[in-house]
């Protein structure tokens, strides 16, 4: 009997499925379990403690009458779209520095991506918020260069989106990292006989790099999309939304939604809501595709 | 000519290391300021050189608040990114063995869920998973930080092993099965001492997640003692329970020091883990 039950077991079938089970069990209790229950209550009025009552559309209505959810998604979109390109084009412009490999370049290239490891801890949004003040060193290192009035950054609703912004570009190492890595892969042979035939340096960037990295480019796009639409922790910190709502992202309005004002059932619809927002702008990346990412292969 | 290229050279490291600084300047300044007399410090924000050297920041900073010292919050937090990083790693390395290694009806759909889950990201999930773990009871404990990432819930991960799992030729495992091999023991006598450089970049990378995972902190943990570094940290500075800049800057720089030190001495593993996956740093 035992015997039995050990060949069974070692059979390759069996076996693929034993070493599964655990993402199937983690699939079906922490993603799909939590999704369809907030599926349903994003057509209930929640507040976690008593009993959901449902209300049907109740939550979407109020969703797209709600001033801040607009102004939210406004902040955010901003927010990504500015920010990933300027991201973007300076982890590129730094990778192409960084292509010939000297001695240096290690060293160098760490220097560049010690901010991306590092950014994600509150200590850098405490440090952010701290050189943004008003006695701040940004204002200090300006009175030094002779800028005498003094600018609230985090205070004025024209600039406090921007500190937050600089703080994401100032995290591109990891995109740099996978653009060297693609930056690598090119043959050598394709820039010696351009050369050859007399193409410059703009030449060989615009006619041979740039189309040859145009998947990576579109996968960072993609990846840097999705993280910039869900930013959260540091706006948390440095911000919460302030001034007058200017720098309010879509995670913070959803948090507060659910855990300040204890509307869950508004929170799941607004969590939906995103979802369909994320899908819906990589939906677009991807049609997008075709016109401009070549995919012949290196 | 060759003037001309080596001042060709001398720019290029000009604007290579004036732009590395510029990159840099905020933690030196945090690091310093740390050192610096807490009143100072803004006094002199422009100058990175403490004047005078002290280390009484520390002392004071690490007395934390509510009488519980910041030793009990790196204890939390270490605890809570070692736990979890042994899960992840250990589990989605199980899972991409079998992915990767063996043909079972569903195995396509399965790797379609791993991929899936690369793209769902946590932060949408954090309402409904809220909910779920409310009625689970989890609120208030540790198990939202540790137990999920125990059932290879990164598909990162898994992917990435997966990949790696390619790279070992299969005539490993046909010699092994010839010699009365299972799979576990494929898995457990050949695959996982090759997987080796995979593993170290899992845990890495999970490690630095999980430390520095504010989020999940603040929605599940609601007692001081419990607090990991970084929620400790952010109520730290909050205005209300303290003014003085020098201990928050100690503290900070504390905070960050094992993530820091991890990225010195295992560079390697996340470079190589960044350009092979795509892993977000």
């Amino acid at each position: 009997m035992m015997k039995k039950i050990k060949s069974c077991l070692c059979r390759e079938s069996v076996s693929g499925v034993i070493f599964s089970l655990p993402f199937i069990i983690g699939l079906v209790l922490f993603l799909i379990v939590p999704l369809g229950i907030s599926l349903y209550y994003a057509f209930c009025e929640y507040n976690i403690l008593s009993p959901a009552e449902f209300t049907g559309l109740d939550n979407f209505v109020t969703l797209f009458h709600d001033e801040l959810f607009w102004k939210s998604l406004g902040v955010t979109v901003f927010y990504t779209v500015v920010s990933v390109p300027l991201k973007l084009v300076f982890a590129l412009f730094v990778a192409m520095l960084f292509q010939k490999t000297t001695r240096a370049a290690g060293i160098y290239r760490a220097v560049y991506y010690l901010p991306s490891i590092i950014g994600g801890s509150v200590a850098v949004s405490v440090l952010w918020k701290r050189m943004f003040a008003v006695d701040g060193t940004i204002n200090q290192i300006l009175r030094g260069l002779g800028v005498q009035n003094t600018i609230a950054w985090l205070g004025d609703t024209r600039t406090a989106i921007w500190t937050l912004i600089l703080l994401t570009v100032w995290q591109f190492g990891s995109s740099m990292l996978i653009f060297l890595s693609a930056l690598k892969q090119i043959p050598a042979s394709y820039y010696e006989a351009s050369t050859v035939d007399g193409a410059g340096k703009a030449n060989q960037f615009f006619r041979i790099t740039l189309p040859l990295l145009t998947p990576t480019i579109f996968f960072n796009l993609v990846m840097q999309v999705i993280n910039g639409l869900l930013a959260y922790t540091q706006c948390f910190i440095i911000t919460n939304g302030k001034p007058m709502n200017s720098t309010l992202f879509y995670m913070v309005h959803m948090y507060n939604q659910t855990f300040v004002y204890y509307k869950a059932g508004y929170g799941a619809a607004l969590a939906w809501m995103m979802i369909l927002i994320v899908g819906a702008f990589t939906a677009i990346l991807f049609l997008t595709k075709k016109k401009w990412v070549y995919d012949g292969g290196v | 000519m060759r003037r001309k290229k080596r001042m060709q050279k001398a720019i290029y490291y000009i604007v290579v290391t004036a732009i590395g600084f510029l990159m840099v300047y905020p933690l030196l300044w945090m690091i310093m300021s740390s050192f610096k007399e807490t009143n100072t410090i803004f006094v002199t924000a422009g100058s990175l050189i403490p004047d005078p050297f002290t280390i009484q920041n520390y002392i004071t900073g690490w007395k934390g608040f509510a009488k519980i010292t910041f030793g009990t919050f790196f204890k939390n937090s270490a605890i809570i990114s070692v736990l979890a990083t042994i899960g992840t790693v250990f589990s989605s390395s199980l899972v991409a063995f079998g992915l990767a290694r063996c043909r079972f009806p569903g195995r396509k759909l399965l790797f379609v869920m791993v991929l899936l889950t690369m793209m769902v990201p946590a932060q949408v999930l954090m309402v409904p998973q809220y909910i779920w773990y409310h009625k689970l009871g989890w609120v208030g404990s540790y198990a939202p930080l540790i137990v999920p990432y125990c059932f290879a819930i990164q598909g990162f991960f898994v992917y990435m092993m997966y990949n790696f799992i390619g790279g070992i030729p299969r005539e490993l495992d046909e010699a092994a099965k010839i010699d009365g091999c299972s799979y576990f023991g494929i898995y457990a006598r050949i695959a996982l001492p090759l997987m080796v450089p995979a593993l170290v970049t899992s845990g890495i990378f999970s490690f630095i997640w999980r430390w520095d995972d504010f989020m999940s902190a603040l929605l599940y943990i609601n007692k001081a003692k419990d607090y990991p570094v970084c929620l400790a940290l952010k109520l730290f500075t909050d205005p209300a329970s303290t003014s003085d800049y020098g201990a928050m800057f100690a503290m900070s720089v504390l905070s960050i020091l094992p993530v820091l030190l991890i990225f010195i001495f295992f560079q390697k593993y996340l470079v190589d883990g960044i350009a092979t996956s795509g892993l977000k740093g």
